[in-house]
């Protein structure tokens, strides 16, 4: 039993809370939230220790792993003070404000020989691992395009402004949704590199983006487009979709559908000419305990696994640092626009 | 409880397997008559129970139904939260702001004068307004079971929070004269943490279908369960989104008689129709089974 707590318990903190705490191989003994209100209700109705300061809990509590849920701008001083203290990190997304920082951190867990991971959890969505195989078997050829979207409800009108909403804290469209997209680009396809065309809209928000819209060039020489957009009430939740475009074919895939058109068929893989359509309820695996979507649980196995074998995890500090340079890119292009 | 229910994920661009069909969904049932016209051919078909979440757009249609006649012997049962309009009023207003959104008016001021103390003493009775508030729209329909939606239950049962689960279940009973049902992906462990809470033979809705898919820990965990019958089972998800010919699903879950009812959803009347077959003729196979033993 891996001894765990979480530093934040928002929405996503929140939601970890109860998958640690229903995972067989670990033991959930402490929470930390600065909101007096939260802490309150955690004391009077839950088992764990409950603390408002996360050095306090980290010195005390003797912790082989913690989960860090805070707002962006704190995970930098949150995650250096756990691997000082030998303690393995899973980090909410996106990592951090300062693209620089996540180099040092990234070293620092290495040296210390512990397990870092950061909240991706797209990587953990069937579909999108089924992609990410089809494209290491070269299915749809070279590939010449792609497109990687995201949507969603969530500002929807002109409101007062929380820490999502507030610029410099890790809110706004670009660090909320598009993070998200462009971790998925990077995993699937390759680093991007270099950034163009770059629009950040306000639509109702008044100091952040609610849409992103750029050119994204890849390492390999790919190009693509990112479209995202979170004041879009089209969509009843956050849906994120690639797609790609290739000579022998083109492929779609958003969390609950894989699509595939192929010019001619694919023996070895039992895929016809045109398209075949893949559903998630084939590509998933069952996981022990569900709250809101396997790839949330999947994440946190991930991460509790490596910390058993002493294995590397698939959303590091360091591809998560990525990510975060791609925003900064994104950012100086709008500067310099 | 009635052997079918009727579902609303339809209704309401709900579709696990496919986000397409999913805004397609949302398309077609835009206009309210277009739901209501769905639940009239399901009555003309034998299905008079719909269960249905607290989604903003059921006050309207609850609305028809309190003042039609046709409705008379018509339930509802309701499921609670509509969890997307709270998590993203979370993202956008935080904690604080989202019960300023939700809890009616007045009643959050009479809150507001003992302000956060009155909620740091006492979270359960904020989940009771919380409740009054979603049950606001089904005034005067008959809703003899009244479900808290998975991602709440799940919530509170991965945190180990479960007296909010009994006060659930105790204060549905007392105030609507209901019982109370649990909607859940994780069937054998909610089932123990009610039982160990002194809650017996619990109304559970859970994801059951023949290739095991949201069945936690298992479909073989899942089929031991059933079998010991230590609850009230509404099986969902029977088709798993659209995997299983439905043939084959319904016959797999009309196996069990550990499955007291079942919950489908669909938009044709051909579909409505062939389901209720299925499940009558599949269920009547497995009482003369039964019968004979």
């Amino acid at each position: 039993m891996i001894r765990t707590g979480i530093i934040g318990l928002g929405k996503m903190g929140i939601s970890h809370c109860a998958i640690l705490g229903a995972h067989p191989d670990v033991n959930l003994v402490s929470v930390c939230d600065s909101s007096a209100l939260v802490i309150t209700g955690f004391k009077k109705y839950s088992r764990f220790e409950c603390f408002s300061d996360y050095k306090k809990m980290i010195d005390s509590m003797n912790l082989e792993a913690v989960v860090i849920a805070t707002p962006t701008k704190f995970h930098g001083e949150m995650v250096m003070y756990a691997l000082n203290k030998n303690i393995h990190v899973f980090c909410e997304k996106p990592f951090l404000l300062n693209p620089n920082e996540g180099k040092l951190l990234s070293d620092l867990a290495k040296k210390q020989n512990l397990v870092n991971q950061v909240g991706y959890h797209n990587r953990f969505i069937g579909t999108f691992y089924e992609l990410k195989n089809l494209l290491r078997l070269n299915v749809i050829g070279e590939l010449y395009h792609f497109l990687g979207e995201s949507y969603g409800p969530v500002v929807l009108k002109e409101k007062n402004p929380t820490w999502r909403t507030e610029k410099g804290q890790g809110g706004g469209c670009l660090y909320d949704y598009a993070s998200h997209t462009i971790d998925l680009i990077n995993f699937l396809l390759a680093k991007p590199v270099e950034v163009a065309g770059t629009q950040l809209k306000s639509i109702f928000s008044k100091d952040v983006e609610d849409a992103v819209y750029s050119t994204l060039i890849l390492e390999t020489g790919l190009t693509g487009q990112l479209s995202v957009n979170w004041s879009d009430e089209t969509y009843r939740k956050m849906t994120t979709q690639i797609t790609l475009l290739g000579k022998g074919g083109k492929i779609i895939s958003d969390a609950t559908e894989l699509k595939i058109f192929l010019k001619q068929e694919n023996e070895n893989l039992g895929l016809t000419k045109g398209w075949t359509i893949k559903n998630i309820t084939t590509l998933t695996q069952n996981v022990n305990f569900y709250l809101r979507g396997e790839e949330y649980s999947s994440q946190i196995d991930h991460f509790i696994n490596a910390i058993k074998t002493k294995s590397t995890t698939t959303s590091s500090f360091d591809s998560a640092t990525i990510t975060d340079e791609v925003i900064t890119l994104l950012m100086k292009d709008i500067s310099s626009n | 409880m009635e052997r079918i229910i009727f579902g609303d994920n339809q209704f309401f661009g709900v579709n696990h397997s496919s986000d397409e069909k999913s805004r397609a969904q949302a398309i077609k049932f835009k206009d309210n008559q277009s739901i209501l016209n769905v639940l009239d051919i399901a009555i003309e078909e034998g299905i008079y129970t719909f269960m249905c979440t607290t989604h903003d757009r059921m006050a309207d249609i609850c609305q028809t139904i309190r003042s039609d006649k046709k409705y008379e012997n018509y339930k509802i049962y309701p499921c609670m939260p509509y969890a997307h309009k709270y998590a993203n009023a979370v993202t956008e207003l935080g904690v604080m702001g989202s019960i300023k959104q939700y809890l009616p008016g007045n009643i959050f001021t009479t809150v507001a004068k003992g302000g956060l103390a009155f909620m740091q003493r006492d979270f359960i009775s904020l989940m009771k307004l919380l409740v009054d508030a979603e049950m606001k729209m089904f005034k005067g329909i008959d809703t003899p079971v009244i479900f808290l939606q998975n991602v709440v239950t799940d919530l509170l049962l991965g945190l180990g929070i479960t007296d909010f689960l009994v006060a659930f279940h105790q204060y549905v009973r007392e105030k609507y004269k209901a019982e109370a049902g649990f909607i859940t992906m994780n069937l054998p462990m909610l089932l123990n943490s009610l039982e160990s809470k002194g809650i017996e033979n619990p109304t559970i809705c859970t994801s059951i279908n023949k290739i095991g898919f949201r069945m936690s820990g298992g479909r073989q965990l899942y089929e031991k369960v059933i079998e010991e019958r230590r609850c009230k089972l509404i099986a969902m998800q029977v088709f798993a989104a659209g995997s299983i010919a439905p043939k084959e699903a319904l016959e797999y879950v009309c196996n069990f008689r550990g499955i007291d009812s079942i919950l489908f959803g669909a938009s044709s009347r051909s579909n409505i129709k062939n389901s209720k077959e299925l499940i009558d003729t599949f269920s009547r196979k497995t009482d003369n089974i039964y019968s004979k033993l």
